[in-house]
């Protein structure tokens, strides 16, 4: 029987299951935008933005996710290098450590920065004496961007780094270039692309963040409200507003996703740097 | 052998997947649990009429949802499974009415007031109601789409009015707000945790294990507002019979009595 069904292998049964299976998963996907995109005009959207507590929250959104990301670009790489190149004890701990946000649910990830950053938590005592507070501050949103974001940013660069071409590394250290040189000139453009997915997924996990900034920094607009904290308070009072503070949050995810996706792998600047470097 | 487990298995999965969408007949109507959807503050009162009521009617499970009123309002609307509606003012009670989601006249069964509440560290040194103006004070309190956020506006214009508080007390207390927060169980953690300095919350938020954490300022009654709750049966309920019979237990003596013991008002101390 085992040889039977070798002998005759029946790919319609198998493609219908792939069929079937990615049908029922995109469909799921893709119908709550549906709905939400029909639920509102184009013109009720943009009639909506215009309010200021919208604009507001787009404004502080915008300001608050890029900082999130530097934060997370210029801390997170020198760690996915670490961890791509080196080998230490206690490795893996860091490893967990460093993808640990991604799935703690993010009010715990909050009411843990609270603990830490709070005005009554381990390291708020100290920020106090410098007259640093983040508890209901713009910053502490920035706070609890980056804590959510940083798995988004080490993750897809350490696996960049790792997938580099040893031979390259090898052969600039043989032209006795020093490791921050080749990191800088070699490594770095080479693994570009993985490195913009890093900016953009870690970007996006910022403009999203929700749980961890009401928990950690509150919710006020203008200083603390971002874009999701106001769909989620809209969504108690004004349903409208929230689906157009959605939609909207929608387009800039998926603009945001889709750029970095159609983008070429080779037009960026570090492309051609690196082959001249690399010869 | 492997190959072709490997391809059952898909099209069992894909199968599952398919038929998992029709809905399972022939659940045993006698087991469908009471859902009652009751505002935040209620929690630690229905909670314990919620074992009560179980105790008197065997067989029938009481589950709760705990939210802020307006998220409750917008749940039910949105085709939630309720049986019973507990709101903690009357505005989201109308708003569920207006939509016909709730059947009959909604009773008021409750009464309950705002009390300002400080850590037990104090750390911005409150001593009395008018240093919630002083500047610098991170005052916490429920957002304005949720009624203990309304009530809490309400109360800090009134205190501005009466004798011994400065005229411009409200604007300069309302600068102070460093928060809105989304249910007033927020509100409470806020202040609790030593994070916010003060917080504007119900009366029945603070029960014995929170008080070992804040002080307790009360307001003032001629300040005060008595915020008066509701409740009704859902229209679409699935248990209307059990909803009718935890509708009786609240407004029981006994039931009353329950909700006294936690810090709310019962009807009959308010009087007509």
């Amino acid at each position: 029987m085992t040889e039977a069904a070798i002998r005759s292998p029946r790919p319609s049964l198998a493609r219908f299951g792939v069929l079937a299976a990615s049908t029922l998963l995109l469909g799921f996907l893709a119908l709550p935008f549906i709905g939400l995109l029909l639920r509102v005009s184009p013109g009720e959207v943009l009639a909506r933005l215009a309010r200021p507590v919208v604009i507001d929250a787009l404004r502080l959104s915008f300001i608050t996710s890029v900082a999130a990301t530097a934060v997370v670009v210029v801390l997170g790489i020198p760690v996915a290098w670490l961890l791509a190149t080196r080998e230490f004890p206690g490795k893996r701990v860091v490893e967990v450590l460093v993808d640990l946000p991604m799935v703690l649910p993010p009010t715990v990830a909050g009411f843990a920065l609270l603990m830490a950053f709070g005005r009554a938590g381990l390291g708020g005592r100290a920020l106090a004496a410098l007259g640093i507070s983040l508890p209901f501050t713009t910053l502490g949103v920035v706070v609890a961007q980056v804590f959510m974001a940083v798995p988004f940013m080490v993750g897809p660069a350490r696996a960049s780094f790792a997938s580099l071409d040893p031979k390259l590394l090898d052969a600039a250290a043989t032209l006795r270039a020093r490791e921050t040189f080749t990191f800088f000139h070699v490594a770095l453009p080479l693994a570009m692309p993985g490195l913009l997915a890093g900016v953009a997924m870690s970007g996006a996990r910022s403009l999203g963040e929700f749980g961890a900034t009401i928990t950690f920094a509150g919710n006020l607009p203008g200083t603390t409200q971002t874009m999701p904290l106001a769909v989620y308070v809209a969504l108690q009072s004004d349903l409208d507003a929230a689906v157009a503070l959605s939609v909207l949050l929608l387009v800039m995810a998926f603009g945001l996703l889709l750029g970095l996706r159609s983008a070429p792998a080779g037009s960026f600047w570090g492309r051609r740097d690196a082959r001249a470097q690399s010869r | 052998m492997n190959r072709v487990h490997r391809r059952t298995l898909v099209l069992v999965a894909s199968l599952a997947l398919l038929l998992g969408t029709v809905p399972a007949h022939g659940a045993a109507d006698a087991a469908k649990p009471l859902e009652v959807y009751a505002a935040a503050s209620l929690a630690d009162a229905f909670n314990e009429l919620g074992r009560l009521f179980e105790q008197r009617q065997p067989g029938i499970r009481v589950r709760f949802n705990f939210a802020g009123s307006q998220q409750l309002a917008t749940q039910i609307e949105q085709g939630a499974a309720a049986d019973v509606f507990a709101s903690a003012d009357e505005r989201w009670m109308d708003y569920a009415k207006e939509r016909g989601l709730v059947v009959g006249e909604p009773t008021l069964f409750v009464h309950n007031r705002l009390v300002v509440i400080v850590p037990k560290t104090n750390p911005a040194r409150i001593g009395r109601l008018q240093d919630l103006a002083k500047g610098g004070i991170k005052l916490v309190l429920a957002a304005d789409a949720v009624p203990v956020g309304r009530y809490s506006r309400t109360v800090i214009r009134n205190l501005s009015r009466i004798e011994g508080f400065p005229a411009d007390y409200a604007p300069r207390t309302l600068k102070n707000v460093v928060s809105e927060e989304e249910n007033v169980k927020s509100v409470v953690s806020k202040v609790q945790l030593g994070e916010a300095d003060a917080g504007f919350v119900y009366r029945s938020d603070i029960s014995p294990a929170i008080q070992r954490y804040v002080r307790l300022f009360e307001v003032p009654a001629s300040a005060n507002v008595v915020a008066a709750y509701p409740i009704a049966r859902v229209k679409d309920a699935r248990a209307p019979e059990a909803a009718k019979a935890f509708l009786d237990l609240v407004l029981s003596p006994e039931g009353q009595q329950v909700l006294e013991r936690h810090g709310l008002m019962p009807l009959a101390a308010n009087g007509p």
